[in-house]
């Protein structure tokens, strides 16, 4: 096991680094320099002051010696300097991390479990009208766009009923310290992390109902219910397990983008995660910031690879760890 | 008696091809008694084995008649009651013991659910049982066992885990559905006598389902005949299988054949058509930075002829490699080593345009006629595609494959339709009719007759020997049932681990085995006292 998560680690270094490079040529390849960009914002767009930019930020060296620097620099986990926020690019991903950690990881388990427990009782009542209804529901959250239901549920629940926050982390200025932090950030989260929910709970129900559906037909339940055991623990026992082995590999692809996947969500509700950050960086041409952003979230899709991959093999005893 | 079922009748939804899955059927079942239920796909003997455990589909329901077990009839049960009842009074064992498991659960705890359902014992005292069942059925090397989870089980041992977990609590009667079906010859023998021997320890009444008459006449004590849903004979053993009145049943006993290989004129053209020599193949799996690989020999130095005309059969137990080498032959797959020749052509050497070419000339029959065509085409575009892809005009391509479904024995309508409009057997002719299109010299069967009843089994065969004979085809025949081999090959090659051990004419193979494993494989097919007594 040991080896087998050194093994992987290892090939997830190199598919890291190999992204790097791609990632760094592909920013170069997009129209737009950041001098400019930045020689505009401060009001002195001349030729000088921008080559003086260039030279600063080593612009003005060519490809491969950028690139060497740059990987150099990510070796020794140096992910450079945002010329443009003036400020060490992984502190201001480290500040941010918390932020999206808190409102995907939330987002994340609300749609898991919701989404396994409505696919289950879908299953278990198949045909029914609780079937139905959880079926009709799964596909309305499935098929609107995250955006539309962002704005919905502000309008909803910040504008009309007043009841939740519609934007940011927490109460500006409000001072709150202990539990009554806990809850104004609580608060403001609700709405964020429902709307990204919703649409992986859809998914996960309708992966789980299908799954359910399918393993209820195979021979060993029919063994399970010969023993003459109760259909409450055929179902939880036999085919919820086994039901659930393709809605972890989902949910593992999943884990891994959410990270990144939460630009929209973020920035209609002003929350301050790495999706917004993600967002201004492109606006900008904040080159070093983006490909530092990028390099965090392929670190994390990969990490989510890995941990979906040892879930998968906890849960399959069929799947064995190469020696 | 133990159980007695009365005119029993099952009814199948309306709209079906016909009314009851089981019809006005009667039998009994005693303690210490074998009844074995003999049928063909679709006699109902599978329902009557589902109706007394209480497990018929939604869709099947008890129209009439009764199954008194112990004076109790069990068809007015409550949910509650089949609860309690199910695996301590009948308890039962099925066909696939690859899927009847589940695969995330390991065997002893699969074992112990038997007494968690009903209640009984400590979770400690379960184990324990578990164990001492595992014991009792056999199964090697006992604690490591109960650990084990399914897939780390070979086919016969999950059989045995089976029959442990069915006999948990003592039940009155064991239903054993087709238990042996998917099984290697020699572990089918294996389990038939733990059943037996477990049968009379325990002095159990068993109902046997097989549509085997080799285990027929093997293990039971009486017979009941299924045909439609109707019983047409039922009797002792000897009675139905020595003096089988009905003539449905005699007809089921013709079918089976015999392992006399009948007597072969000899070819007239000893030119070979297919050469093979000196074969190997590996595969590796895993195998990566850190890991060591795992390697499996399918083929080792394997080397034989085919000549023109012949049938040369390859039998051996799953996993010998019998597969492996009709993929080799066929190029499917890539050979480590070696060479196969078509004629003066050396498959092995040639790529590209030439290899699809050559490709017409060898053409192969699946076993599974169900999997085996494209469920979303016509019938008349699976057999077209072939020859239309060599250029041959659509409209000549259609003509032709007109000719080839009546020469199948098959309606040319039946262009127009979908595969799963045909019967098992309709199917196995369409994918002879396919492999024909191409007008191959060779024609490779890999247990194209396994998966049919043995009446539609002896029909496949007789058009294989009667295409062979008319087209001049030459036949790689893989099959695991030494029965099917005698009847059909005129020499046979049998493998053992990826090696053939022995090659020689069908009639000396049977007659004068000489391989240590060639005569184990004899040995274990089942039924053969009584079935020549029969014949």
């Amino acid at each position: 096991m040991i080896s087998f998560i050194a093994q992987r680690i290892a090939k997830a270094i190199v598919v890291l680094l190999a992204l790097v490079v791609m990632n760094f040529f592909l920013i170069r390849m997009a129209p737009g320099d950041p001098a400019v960009v930045m020689a505009g914002e401060a009001g002195a767009g001349d030729q000088l002051f921008i080559a003086q930019l260039r030279e600063k930020f080593g612009l003005d060296q060519p490809l491969p010696v950028q690139l060497f620097l740059y990987v150099k620099g990510i070796v020794s986990l140096d992910l450079g300097f945002s010329f443009r926020q003036q400020m060490p690019v992984s502190k201001l991903i480290l500040d941010r991390l918390p932020a999206t950690l808190l409102l995907t990881g939330t987002a994340f388990a609300i749609s898991l479990a919701f989404g396994i427990l409505f696919g289950a009782l879908a299953a278990r009542f198949a045909g029914t009208w609780a079937d139905t209804a959880i079926t009709i529901a799964a596909l309305i959250f499935y098929a609107t766009p995250l955006f539309w239901v962002a704005l919905m549920a502000i309008l909803l629940f910040s504008v009309t009923m007043d009841w939740l926050p519609s934007f940011g982390y927490e109460t500006v200025g409000a001072g709150y310290t202990g539990l009554a932090h806990v809850l104004d950030v609580a608060a403001h989260l609700i709405l964020p992390a429902t709307t990204i929910g919703l649409f992986f709970m859809a998914t996960y129900a309708r992966m789980t109902r299908a799954s359910m559906l399918e393993v209820s037909r195979l021979d060993f339940v029919k063994t399970a219910r010969a023993k003459g055991l109760s259909d409450a623990v055929i179902q939880r026992r036999h085919v919820l397990r086994n039901a659930l082995l393709p809605v972890v590999t989902l949910a593992g692809l999943q884990a891994g983008t959410l990270v990144g996947g939460a630009v929209l969500t973020e920035t209609v509700f002003a929350w301050p995660g790495i999706g917004r950050l993600m967002y201004e960086a492109l606006l900008q041409r904040d080159y070093n910031l983006l490909l530092g952003v990028f390099v965090v979230c392929s670190a994390m899709v990969l990490a989510f690879n890995l941990i979906t991959d040892l879930v998968y093999r906890s849960v399959d005893p069929r799947i064995e760890f190469a020696a | 008696m133990t159980v007695v079922v009365k005119n029993l009748k099952l009814a199948l939804p309306p709209g079906g091809d016909r009314a009851h899955a089981v019809d006005d059927v009667s039998f009994d079942l005693t303690a210490g008694k074998i009844l074995c239920v003999v049928g063909e796909s679709g006699s109902g003997k599978s329902m009557c084995a589902h109706a007394l455990m209480g497990l018929l589909p939604d869709t099947v329901t008890a129209e009439s008649g009764e199954i008194l077990f112990e004076g109790k009839n069990l068809l007015s049960l409550s949910p509650a009651e089949w609860l309690a009842f199910r695996g301590r009074g009948i308890a039962m064992v099925f066909q696939e013991p690859m899927t009847a498991l589940n695969p995330l659960m390991r065997i002893g705890e699969q074992i112990a659910e038997m007494f968690e359902a009903h209640g009984l014992l400590t979770p400690k005292e379960r184990q324990q049982k578990a164990l001492a069942l595992i014991r009792e059925v056999g199964l090697p090397d006992p604690e490591r066992a109960v650990r084990a989870y399914p897939h780390q089980l070979s086919g016969g041992q999950r059989q045995r885990a089976m029959i442990a977990m069915a006999l948990a609590l003592e039940p009155t009667v064991l239903v054993a559905d087709e238990p042996t079906t998917a099984l290697d010859v020699t572990t089918q023998a294996q389990i038939l006598k733990l059943i037996r021997d477990l049968q009379r320890r325990r002095n159990m009444a068993v109902m046997f389902i097989t549509h085997d008459f080799g285990v027929v006449a093997e293990i039971a004590d009486r017979v009941v005949v299924l045909q439609h849903g109707k019983v047409v004979e039922q009797g002792t053993a000897d009675d139905v299988l020595l003096r089988a009145q009905h003539p449905y049943t005699r007809a089921l006993l013709a079918a089976v054949p015999t392992l006399q290989p009948p007597p072969r004129t000899p070819l007239p053209d000893r030119s070979k058509a297919v050469e093979v020599i000196g074969l190997g193949k590996t595969y590796v799996s895993g195998g990566g930075w850190f890991r060591s690989e795992r390697r499996v020999q399918a083929a080792k130095d394997v080397s034989f002829d085919i000549f023109r005309g012949e049938t040369l059969g390859l039998v051996g137990e799953s996993g010998s490699g019998k597969s492996s080498v009709a993929r080799l032959v066929m190029r499917l797959i890539e050979a480590d080593a070696g060479t196969v020749r078509i004629g003066d052509v050396d498959l092995t050497r040639i790529g590209g345009k030439a290899l699809r070419e050559q490709r017409r000339r060898i053409q192969m029959v699946f076993q599974d006629p169900f999997a085996s065509l494209n469920p979303r085409r016509k019938v008349g575009n699976i057999i077209t595609d072939g020859p239309i892809a060599h250029g041959v005009k659509p409209a000549t391509a259609r003509k032709r494959a007109g000719e080839l479904l009546s020469l199948v024995g098959l309606n040319a309508s039946a262009m127009e339709r979908f595969p799963h409009e045909f019967s098992g057997g309709q199917r196995q002719r369409i994918g002879i009719a396919r492999a024909l299109a191409l007008d191959p010299e060779i024609l490779v069967a890999d247990e194209a007759v396994s998966a049919l009843d043995v009446s539609v089994q002896a029909q496949v065969l007789d058009l294989l020997e009667d295409l062979k004979a008319r087209l001049g085809l030459s036949m790689l025949f893989i099959t695991h049932d030494l029965r099917v081999a005698a009847q059909i090959c005129d020499r046979i090659a049998v493998m053992q681990q990826g090696a053939i051990v022995e090659l020689k004419s069908a009639s000396l193979l049977f007659a004068a085995p000489e391989h240590a494993y060639t005569r184990e494989l004899l040995s274990a097919v089942p039924g053969q006292t009584s079935s020549s007594k029969a014949a």
